[in-house]
């Protein structure tokens, strides 16, 4: 039985997964690897002592169900486009990017409620990491929000569609994983400010 | 044999996919994966003759303090004094660019780079990488860095002089030294673009591992090379991104006035601004790479080696599974050891005992490699073609460098060694030599299939001795230098009683340095000789097993002009009892040695038949269409 086992493994054509979107889950591996490294550095640094405490920013939880939003349509397009419906398939795509935006645009007043409290990103390295994650954070979520208009681009010229889904998986996967990282580096502020 | 008639009559069909290259998309913006692994390998030697020159000019300083420097003023201008002396931050900056360069340019880049672009398509039997596109940019990256690297030394106030670690505060300061004023920035920018070439070149290497191995191809018949070569991307896509996170934070301090690592800083009696920082913390971040990156670079080394030595001695390599288990080992291990390069930063000595421990550890998985490359040695038929010497070589200092890891590794010997000659003598050995001698070992190995030439074996012997010796000449002494206490990175000795009898014995490392360096342009000259005017190569001149030996002599982008040959057994049947030549290469079905095949194979034979026939019904079918 084991030797039949290694004969299938022989002839096998060892081909597991599309080479573009394997690549993407090893980008987004270095991606974790950049903010496990930060969120690292900030609790070694907070355990130094000399912490300053401040008030996350309140909207922040308006940012994150956004974020939780954008998913849902998004992943609706995603099944729109499965069942080839191409009017739900646009409208959800758009709504994700409009989603995207506004959150974007939450996050700067994330940093306009801090300077209101007077943290600035000079200063405690409290109140600068928090500048450095959300700022970070947002880099990568335009890369996402360009992803994300060029699928919408090839939507509206009906390039996506039942038989070609992998620009749209790829980019559901990325916007699902930037959504992610976000509510985790929200939850890591409410857990260790 | 059901390969050879796969080769032969599907080669018109081929012709399709032939590309017609002009000289900018085949030599330059190339998205062949064996171009780009030559300009790599070119890239990477012109660092290596710089970054070697630089340690030469401050062998000059070491070695011979009193000696007039002037005859360097056409090239180093205002950095020679009027009395003819090297200037001491510019002695800091020469050592923290020998560093940058050796470690990052050639070490990384130079040899993963070179070697797991060439290798990987053509021993796993794929028609390139995964994306050629990622390929080019990675390698283009890499340019731009060594562009911008290159440029900082010729800037006004010099280099980054902060030691290629770049610690805060210093490096973080420009007030500090000259060296951290804009040298320091575009070392920054330097590494940045050095970070994206390493992700996109890792990101290509695991995803074509993983997903175009050609059929038959397991995870069980990969060379040790790909797996070397595989676990080194690995090691790269996890910790390169926590440099950039400290090079991030670096620059915010630097560029912006955060605090991340500076704190109560006092400079000419006037306190800094920034509280609250620690530059501890990047001690931390940087190490989480650094210590990871030793074995970016002596990995893929390691993986050539365990080819040449295996190919050389005629006989499978001594525990193929030993190998793949060990080199998994050292990986995960390298992760969690950074902290043995902070023993002195003041940690908690409970936290140092643990990170000693964990650090001893790595001792098991590197000693098990070194017994089997001396096992797979014994009683071989040992063929000593150059890249066999350069590979024993490596199991050389492995074995001497490594010896001397297991002293530092212990916290409380550390404290005498830390930051001593005999920290460098250790990496300069293990992590250094070792790898640059599997980087050449490399060279000579694959050379045949690169250019289609063979280098010369005569003028490699030489080249092999000298800089074996020299290496050994010129890293032992270190060892007593930094047991007598003497610290890296000083400018000079003179000055202390205790230091003054060594003296002539850094005069005589900086002279065998010198040799050294000089042997290194008979390499030179052979490489570039033996390029156009060597003798032409046979297709498998070594008569080695692996994939890379069925192309034709010259192979196209594309590799295989037929299909791409299926893979039957490992690449190790090396001098297999029975068999009528001591090769078997992966090619060769079971079906077609039943007077070599071990019994279970023989089972399996059977089976093979059947597929073999179904693969020629296929090609009847694909004939039949055109």
């Amino acid at each position: 039985m084991e030797k039949e086992l290694k004969y299938v493994d022989m002839v096998e054509q060892p081909i597991s997964m599309h080479p573009k979107k394997f690549a993407l889950w090893l980008f987004m591996v270095s991606v974790v690897m950049v903010f496990a490294g930060l969120t690292s550095a900030y609790i070694v640094r907070q355990a130094e002592g000399n912490w300053l405490e401040y008030e996350l920013p309140s909207i922040f939880w308006v940012t994150s169900g956004i974020a939780v939003a954008s998913s849902l349509t998004l992943h609706w397009a995603y099944f729109s486009a499965k069942k080839d419906n191409f009017l739900n398939l646009k409208i959800g795509m758009l709504l994700t990017v409009l989603l995207g935006i506004a959150f974007l645009v939450g996050q700067w007043y994330s940093w306009v409620a801090m300077v209101d409290r007077d943290v600035f990103f000079v200063g405690n390295p409290s109140g600068s990491f928090l500048y450095v994650f959300t700022g970070l954070h947002a880099a990568h979520l335009i890369s996402g929000v360009i992803f994300l208009i060029i699928v919408l681009i090839s939507t509206l010229k009906l390039k996506v569609h039942s038989k070609a889904m992998d620009t749209m998986e790829m980019a559901t996967t990325y916007w699902h994983f930037l959504g992610g990282l976000w509510l985790y580096l929200f939850m890591f502020l409410l857990l260790n400010h | 044999m059901a390969t050879a008639t796969v080769a032969h009559h599907d080669e018109t069909a081929h012709e399709h996919h032939e590309h017609h290259d002009n000289f900018i998309t085949k030599y330059i913006f190339t998205q062949d994966h064996k171009m780009i692994g030559k300009q790599f390998l070119i890239t990477g030697m012109f660092w290596a003759i710089i970054g070697g020159f630089l340690s030469i000019l401050f062998r000059l300083q070491l070695g011979f303090p009193e000696m007039d420097l002037s005859f360097l003023r056409p090239l180093l201008g205002g950095w020679i004094d009027e009395a003819g002396k090297l200037d001491p931050t510019f002695y800091l900056a020469l050592v923290t660019m020998h560093g940058t360069i050796m470690v990052f340019f050639v070490l990384t880049a130079g040899l993963s780079g070179t070697f797991s672009n060439y290798l990987i398509p053509l021993q796993i039997g794929a028609r390139d990488m995964a994306s050629g596109f990622m390929n080019m940019l990675s390698y283009w990256f890499f340019f731009v860095s060594g562009v911008i690297m290159f440029i900082s030394l010729f800037i006004k106030t010099g280099p980054a002089g902060g030691g290629w670690v770049v610690y805060p505060p210093l490096s973080a300061l420009e007030q500090a030294i000259p060296g951290s004023g804009l040298g320091m920035t575009l070392w920054l920018i330097a590494m940045t673009f050095f970070i994206a070439s390493s992700l996109l070149g890792g990101i290509n290497y695991i995803t074509t591992v993983i997903n175009l191995r050609t059929k038959g191809m397991s995870f069980s018949r990969l060379p040790l090379t790909i797996w070397a070569f595989f676990l080194t991307a690995v090691i790269g896509l996890l910790s390169f991104p926590v440099l950039f996170a400290a090079a991030l934070l670096l620059v915010f301090d630097r560029s912006f006035g955060t605090s991340f690592y500076l704190s109560d800083i006092y400079i000419g009696g006037e306190a800094l601004p920034n509280t609250g920082g620690s530059p501890v913390l990047y001690q931390h971040l940087f190490w989480f790479l650094g210590h990871p990156e030793v074995y970016i670079v002596l990995l893929p080394a390691l993986g050539i080696t365990s080819e040449v030595i295996a190919t050389n001695s005629r006989k499978p390599i001594f525990g193929y599974k030993a190998m793949i288990i060990s080199m998994l080992g050292i990986t995960i291990l390298s992760f969690i050891v950074w902290a043995h390069h902070m023993f002195v930063s003041g940690m908690n000595p409970f936290l140092g005992s643990i990170f000693m421990f964990l650090t001893l550890i790595i001792a098991v998985p590197s000693a098990v490699k070194v017994f089997n490359y001396l096992t797979t040695l014994w009683r071989g038929n040992l063929i000593f073609t150059p890249a066999m010497l350069f590979s024993i070589g490596l199991v050389s200092f492995f074995i001497s460098g490594g010896l001397t890891g297991i002293f530092l590794g212990n916290s409380a010997i550390d404290i005498q060694l830390h930051d001593t000659y005999f920290v460098v003598a250790h990496f300069h050995l293990v992590m250094g030599s070792a790898s640059f001698f599997g980087l050449m070992a490399g060279v000579y190995h694959w050379f045949p299939k690169m250019f289609g030439r063979m280098m010369d074996a005569r003028l490699g012997y030489v080249h092999f001795w000298l800089t074996f010796v020299g290496v050994y000449l010129v890293f032992f002494p270190m060892h007593y230098i930094g047991i007598a206490g003497f610290p890296r990175r000083y400018y000079n000795w003179t000055n202390f009683e205790f230091t003054n009898m060594y003296t002539d014995l850094n005069m005589f490392v900086s002279v065998a340095a010198i040799i050294t360096f000089a042997a290194q342009f008979i390499f030179i000259f052979n490489f570039f000789y033996s390029m156009y005017r060597g003798r032409k190569a046979t297709l498998n001149p070594w008569r080695s097993n692996t994939l890379e030996w069925t192309t034709p002599l010259k192979p196209g982008h594309g590799n295989w002009p037929g299909e791409i040959p299926t893979v039957y057994r490992w690449p190790y049947d090396y001098s297999k009892p029975g068999a009528a030549e001591d090769f078997i290469p992966q090619t060769v079905p079971l079906s077609a040695t039943p007077e070599s095949n071990l019994p279970h194979e023989q089972e399996m034979v059977k089976l093979e038949m059947e597929i073999m026939k179904e693969e020629s019904d296929v090609l009847v079918a694909n004939e039949s269409k055109h």
